[in-house]
């Protein structure tokens, strides 16, 4: 029952094994159970991702700096302007597919949540490693899918395959479609297994509601992967046999429905775009009252509201449809949920504004990001509701605006959380710190270019502009400029990260047991973590709560917090 | 300091077994075997969502188009499905026995109970592939391929209800259907049989509605779906077997046995839903 004193479990570090050199081989790798190196795959493989979906991206934005396209153009005559705008709608196509099945929606969980799950909750893995490697290498098989079908005639009906243009387009559906269904199974065996673990293998006094708000948001998120991705499972593999087989159930030539189409995919999508935002939201509930020092305001109201927002989020998805053949009663239901589904969003909302009233706020680069997120996906959220309201809807459906709300919330929320993530848990993955200031100034140069880049295609959208045009009217040029500088300003942002994150894992400074004074688990072991990720089970005592920081102080020597001696005791957490 | 009680001090356990079959992870067998257990259940949730779609497209096809279903389902021959579906409810009991043998560990009865198991999967196979290579002959099929050139239930309805058209001819009445064919040529399809035979003025013609296909469709996807499912039970079922044959099962461990005895049960379970679904609409 010995307490170690967090010094001599600091000094002791350096000399002995942890997770990442306890054994060095690629095999040892590749075929690993432990969910932190597998996290750390995940994170390796998602960022290569988003680094080619950024730099198609940019290919689009440059595409859009002059209205009749600088890199895809025709010329002169309709067909061969046809030709060239194809190209476009294959980049874009890309770009979505690989950010939304890649990147937003597998990258939190994998990625975060492998790491950092086990370690919040206070167990050795996840309930079922093989799953979990099993998950790794079907992602990884959906994204080696998608590139020879990129090689062999890149897709390019949108991200969003509908019929009946995916069942007629010469492009290499199936093999894209195929990719993004193993990525489906990659994505419910990853929430499978985090359920289980959450039910199963919480250690002795970590009850439901002493648990870090990360793991209640995982744990929702994990509920819409289970429910809600064999929807979208079951649809591909229709669109696969209506293309292989000719089946006819989407296809309006052999008699069948194509809005069928559009609504199984989304009700497998909407569901998604919660899986993409509710552990993005688990991340700014650790990082607000961390860098606030102050107890999260209305924990159990955070937790709920993601439960809520997995619930209501299932239906919802009719908005998706408000134009596209739908009845007029379903389209106001659809509307009224629409509006039901923005409150559980906003009480997270003002949850965090609460937890920082009065904090002593340190706004080191997590805390910014955090903020970052707060202010774009507030953004996101109210033009969501904009977008939700029928009447406003059927303007503008199918505009830059929805294009616009989408990135806000897309990646002025999750992307930007995820980054929030990243810098967080950082000195916990390498063992290093990373120099604040580039951090910082990467941060904010985010932020500006984010707005730079979104906020025009709030505007033009309203004027009229529509969304997925190689070419527009000259008249919303100036948006379009002013959205391109946005896109290469985010660029620059995204390099200077690059070189200080690689800069710390060689030369970073030595990360302390708890940097930033948080009081959840993970923090309580070495950084990095051994490969069983605590050298005693931690027990977690009857007043243990996660947001409680009175007991935390700062050590200058260590450049690290640490337990108060006579706070230590059966309160807390201790090990045994 | 701990709680649970360790496998170590648990009375009556075989150490070794234990030892063997718990993974570092986890702190008691008991604990592996629930979150086994929970990880089926969800998974088998999500294998149920996956033939949801599937019955949500047959809903909204049949809401939509209901002559078309009463029209078609003529086609399948109810006796086979249902000898199928005494042929899965039996292997259902002798996999819900395989699981009790494999509780109570006897090894012999376990072993027998997997092979009869696997036996009425196969079997269930089988009469599924001679339907299906009957339904091929007759051109019986999905989208474009659907050009069916039979003798058929007309001369059935006449002989046997002949009422069973007035709900046909309801639909007539209300626009559904049209009186001729528009896949194959009026005189080979089921209409143009029928008026062959209208030579006797008491056979009702029986109009055949547009999109016949579509219920093909269906039938093909929903059955073949489940059909895979069934080959994958026997495919477990024989690595189950393998395993028993090597010992690997006792009444300390058999959670692989429970398991795969939950799966087979949701297989059977979706064929509960698909018999009456496709086989008895009229
Ligand atoms: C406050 C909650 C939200 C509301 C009320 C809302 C509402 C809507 C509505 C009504 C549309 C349809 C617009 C149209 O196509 O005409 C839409 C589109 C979209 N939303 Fe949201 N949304 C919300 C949050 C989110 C979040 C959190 C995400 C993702 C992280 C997201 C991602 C998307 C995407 C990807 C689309 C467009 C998909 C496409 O057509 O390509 N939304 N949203
Ligand atoms: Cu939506």
């Amino acid at each position: 029952m010995a307490t170690i004193s967090l010094h001599e479990a600091d000094a002791a570090v350096g000399k002995r094994k942890n997770y990442l050199n306890q054994t060095t081989t690629i095999r040892s790798w590749l075929f690993t159970l432990d969910h932190k190196r597998i996290g750390l795959m995940y994170l390796a493989a998602g960022l290569t991702l988003f680094f080619i979906g950024g730099m198609l991206a940019e290919v689009i934005r440059t595409q859009l700096l002059v209205p009749t396209g600088l890199i895809f153009h025709g010329t002169g005559t309709i067909q061969s302007s046809y030709a060239a705008y194809k190209h476009y709608n294959q980049v874009f196509t890309l770009h979505g597919i690989i950010m939304v099945f890649m990147v937003l929606v597998p990258m939190i969980p994998g990625a975060l949540g492998n790491f950092a799950l086990p370690l919040m909750l206070g167990a050795k893995d996840v309930a079922f490693p093989r799953l979990n490697l099993l998950s790794f290498w079907l992602y990884i098989s959906g994204a080696v899918l998608a590139v020879i079908s990129t090689i062999m005639g890149a897709v390019d009906t949108g991200w969003t395959f509908y019929t009946p243009y995916s069942i007629d387009t010469s492009t290499y559906v199936v093999l894209m479609v195929s990719g993004i269904f193993l990525l489906g199974f990659s994505s419910i065996f990853t929430g499978l297994n985090f359920i289980v673990t959450i039910h199963k293998l919480r250690p002795f006094g970590m009850t439901w509601f002493r648990m870090p708000l990360f793991l209640w948001a995982t744990y929702a998120t994990a509920v819409i992967q289970v429910a809600a991705t064999p929807v979208l499972g079951v649809t591909l593999l229709l669109l696969i046999v209506e293309r292989v087989m000719g089946i006819g159930i989407f296809n309006p030539a052999l008699g069948g429905n194509p809005v069928l189409f559009q609504h199984f995919f989304w009700f497998y999508s909407h569901p998604a775009v919660y899986i993409m935002i509710l552990p993005a939201m688990g991340i700014i509930s650790e990082i607000v009252p961390t860098f606030s020092r102050k107890h999260i305001f209305g924990y159990e109201f955070v937790a709920f509201s993601s439960l809520a927002i997995a619930l209501i989020g299932f239906m919802v998805w009719g908005h998706h449809l408000f134009v596209n053949g739908q009845s007029a009663e379903l389209d106001a239901i659809f509307s009224f949920l629409t509006f039901l589904v923005a409150v559980p969003s906003a009480v997270k909302v003002w949850n965090w504004l609460a937890t920082m009233y009065k904090g002593a706020i340190k706004l080191d680069t997590p805390m910014l990001y955090a903020l970052s997120f707060i202010i774009l996906f507030t953004i996101g959220g109210l033009t969501g509701v904009v977008l939700g309201a029928l009447a406003e809807d059927v303007v503008l459906h199918d505009t830059y605006f929805v294009v616009g709300h989408f990135h806000y919330v897309m990646f002025g929320g999750t992307i930007i959380a995820m980054l929030g993530g990243i810098h967080y848990w950082w000195p916990k993955m390498f063992g290093k710190m990373y120099n604040e200031f580039w951090a910082r100034t990467a941060c904010i140069l985010l932020f500006i270019g984010v707005n730079l880049t979104f906020f025009p295609q709030l505007m033009v959208g309203a004027y009229g502009m529509p969304r997925r045009y190689a070419s527009y009217l000259p008249k919303y040029q100036p948006y379009m400029v002013a959205s391109t500088i946005g896109a290469y300003v985010q660029l620059v942002a995204f390099l200077i990260m690059a070189s200080y994150l690689l800069h710390s894992l060689f030369r970073g400074k030595k990360a302390p047991v708890n940097p930033w004074g948080s009081g959840s688990l993970e923090w309580t072991t070495s950084s990095p973590p051994p490969t069983d990720n605590f050298d005693t089970i931690p027990v977690i005592g009857d007043h243990y709560d996660p947001y409680d920081y009175s007991h935390l102080q700062f050590d200058p020597a260590i450049g690290g917090y640490v337990h108060t001696e006579e706070h230590v005791g059966p309160h807390h957490v201790y090990h045994r | 300091m701990s709680e649970t009680i360790s496998p170590a001090a648990m009375p009556g356990v075989d150490q070794a077994v234990v030892r063997k079959h718990l993974a570092h992870h986890f702190d008691t067998p008991q604990q592996q075997f629930d979150s086994g257990k929970l990880g089926m259940w969800l998974f088998l949730t999500t294998e149920l969502l996956l033939f949801s779609g599937l019955f949500c497209a047959y809903a909204v096809y049949r809401a939509l188009h209901p002559e078309i279903f009463q029209f078609a389902s003529q086609y399948l021959d109810p006796t086979s499905g249902l000898i199928n579906t005494i042929v899965l409810l039996t292997s259902g009991l002798t996999m819900a026995l395989a699981v009790r043998f494999a509780q109570t560990g006897k090894r012999t009865p376990l072993s027998i109970c997997l092979v009869l198991t696997m036996l009425c999967g196969l079997t269930f196979i089988a009469i599924h592939a001679d339907e299906y290579f009957e339904k091929y002959q007759q051109k019986l099929l999905w989208g474009t391929n659907y050009a069916p050139k039979i003798v058929q239930p007309a001369v059935k309805a006449a002989a046997g209800s002949p009422g069973t058209w007035s709900s046909l001819n309801r639909l007539a009445a209300r626009g559904y259907i049209s009186s001729h064919s528009t896949i194959a040529p009026a005189s080979i399809g089921p209409a143009g049989v029928a008026a062959a035979h209208a030579a006797a003025p008491t056979v009702p013609l029986i109009p055949q509605p547009h999109n016949v296909q579509i219920f093909f469709g269906i039938y093909f996807l929903m059955t073949g779906l489940h059909s895979i499912h069934v080959i994958i039970g026997v495919i477990l079922m024989g690595w189950l077997l393998v395993r028993n044959i090597r010992g690997d099962f006792g009444p300390n461990y058999y959670n692989p046995v429970d398991f795969v005895g939950l799966y087979w049960g949701i297989v059977d379970m979706v064929w509960m839903f698909l018999f009456p679904l496709l086989y008895l609409i009229r």
